[in-house]
């Protein structure tokens, strides 16, 4: 029998269900959700960076280049890493903030 | 055209979060022979049609990306005259013994402009591709996983795009393919390099952040085999970050996905041949879109913002 967890984005109140073997991330792409970036879906990009507000969760190895060991223990992490064993509140810290309107290479002309 | 001077792309070495989990998908998933371990617990592949000993390299690290990418050249004296040239250039050069990659010669290894390292080097151990030098018969490839051709080139992001363009035309003897222009019709955004006479063998886009990857293709046979490695993507859930489609630059056709630590591969079939007497092609700001994505006629955000 298949398992949910509900997850809850602070900012916009949105939630939605996600089974407990997929990532938080690919829970919210699944249903063509949107509110976090997606970017690797695999803990190297740094793009789909959470706070954890409330709940528990699993979670794989994700890049030191974008997510210290301090706030991988105070619950900032990397959306597509982490898999929910209880319903979730999150924030959303990560922003593309190098995508091609924000890139600052794109900015200095 | 004589093939002198740098022939093609060699190896990448590529740093990865979870070396075991890794080897495990390299092999399974796209199909790489593994070609054993080093001192430093670095695994190495090649594909299987490649004769040289590797290709990629996979290095247990804490943040994922690329370490260096090498060329092959011709032969020792073509490599020692490259460093002389590097060095006359003004670009300080670093010999690695050979041995210190498995079956690799020595390498002479130096930084570009946008902040990559390269290596360049004329040996590398010819294992072959199991079909033997006389009488062979063919490959046809089969067997699990993706197990593309070759590891075909690299498209790397940094800030000083005209400097590492320069050296790598000026120095080693590159050609520009295509390239696409800024909105002030002038600074070039992305440019597509060739050593050889494939559409490209390097390509680079200016980028705020130093040394990184974009993405590491291999070759596949056919728009079919492209087809292929997307449903073998999906069966074993690969994120896939654009494609199945093609690209208006090159016209190959393409799958953009990302490994285990999230370093976007490619594997991509087709895309013209390239001779030095041919006249660069520029795209324009307004049609990067269909200069990149030829389908959807306009870049995801993950094109200009998500690297390793």
């Amino acid at each position: 029998m298949a398992s949910y967890r509900t997850i809850t984005i602070a900012e916009t109140c949105e939630s939605y269900r996600c089974l407990q073997e997929r990532s938080v991330l690919e829970g919210m792409e699944a249903l063509g959700r949107k509110g976090i970036p997606v970017g690797c879906r695999r803990g190297g990009c740094g793009v789909c960076k959470v706070q954890v507000i409330e709940g528990q969760f699993t979670k794989r190895v994700m890049s030191r280049a974008h997510v210290s060991a301090e706030e991988e223990a105070s619950g900032c992490v990397l959306s597509c890493c982490i898999r929910p064993s209880s319903d979730l509140r999150l924030r959303i810290v990560g922003a593309m903030k190098k995508n091609v309107c924000h890139s600052p290479a794109m900015a200095a002309l | 055209m004589a093939m002198t001077g740098v022939l093609r792309p060699g190896h990448a070495q590529l740093r990865v979060l979870d070396l075991e989990e890794s080897v495990k998908w390299y092999t399974d998933v796209m199909g790489l022979v593994p070609m054993g371990r080093d001192k430093q617990g670095r695994a190495y592949f090649k594909t299987r049609a490649e004769r040289d000993h590797n290709s990629i390299i996979l290095r247990q690290a804490d943040q994922a990306g690329i370490d260096f990418f090498a060329f092959k050249v011709l032969d020792k004296t073509t490599l020692e005259d490259f460093d002389r040239k590097l060095n006359a250039y003004g670009v300080k050069t670093e010999r690695i013994p050979a041995g210190e990659l498995l079956g690799t010669g020595e390498r002479v290894r130096f930084k570009i402009p946008t902040g990559h390292t390269i290596e360049l080097y004329a040996e590398k151990k010819d294992v072959g591709n199991g079909m033997g030098y006389n009488d062979p018969e063919v490959d046809v490839l089969s067997g699990p996983g993706i197990r593309p051709i070759r590891m075909d080139h690299a498209l790397l992001y940094g800030a000083d795009l005209d400097g590492s363009t320069k050296l790598f035309t000026e120095v080693l003897g590159f050609t520009l393919v295509e390239r696409v222009k800024m909105e002030d019709g002038k600074t070039d955004l992305a440019v597509w390099l060739t050593c050889s006479a494939k559409a490209h063998d390097l390509a680079m886009v200016r980028h705020a952040e130093d040394d990184k990857l974009h993405h590491v293709s291999f070759q596949l046979q056919s728009w079919e085999g492209v087809l292929r490695a997307a449903d073998i993507m999906s069966i074993n859930r690969v994120s896939i970050d654009m494609g199945p489609t093609r690209h208006g630059i090159t016209q190959g056709t393409t799958i953009y996905f990302f490994e285990p630590s999230g370093n976007r591969l490619e594997t991509f079939s087709g895309g013209y041949d390239h001779y030095p007497d041919m006249h660069p092609i520029t795209w324009s700001w307004e049609e990067v879109g269909r200069s990149i994505f030829y389908h959807d006629r306009k870049l995801n955000d993950a094109f200009l913002g998500v690297v390793t």
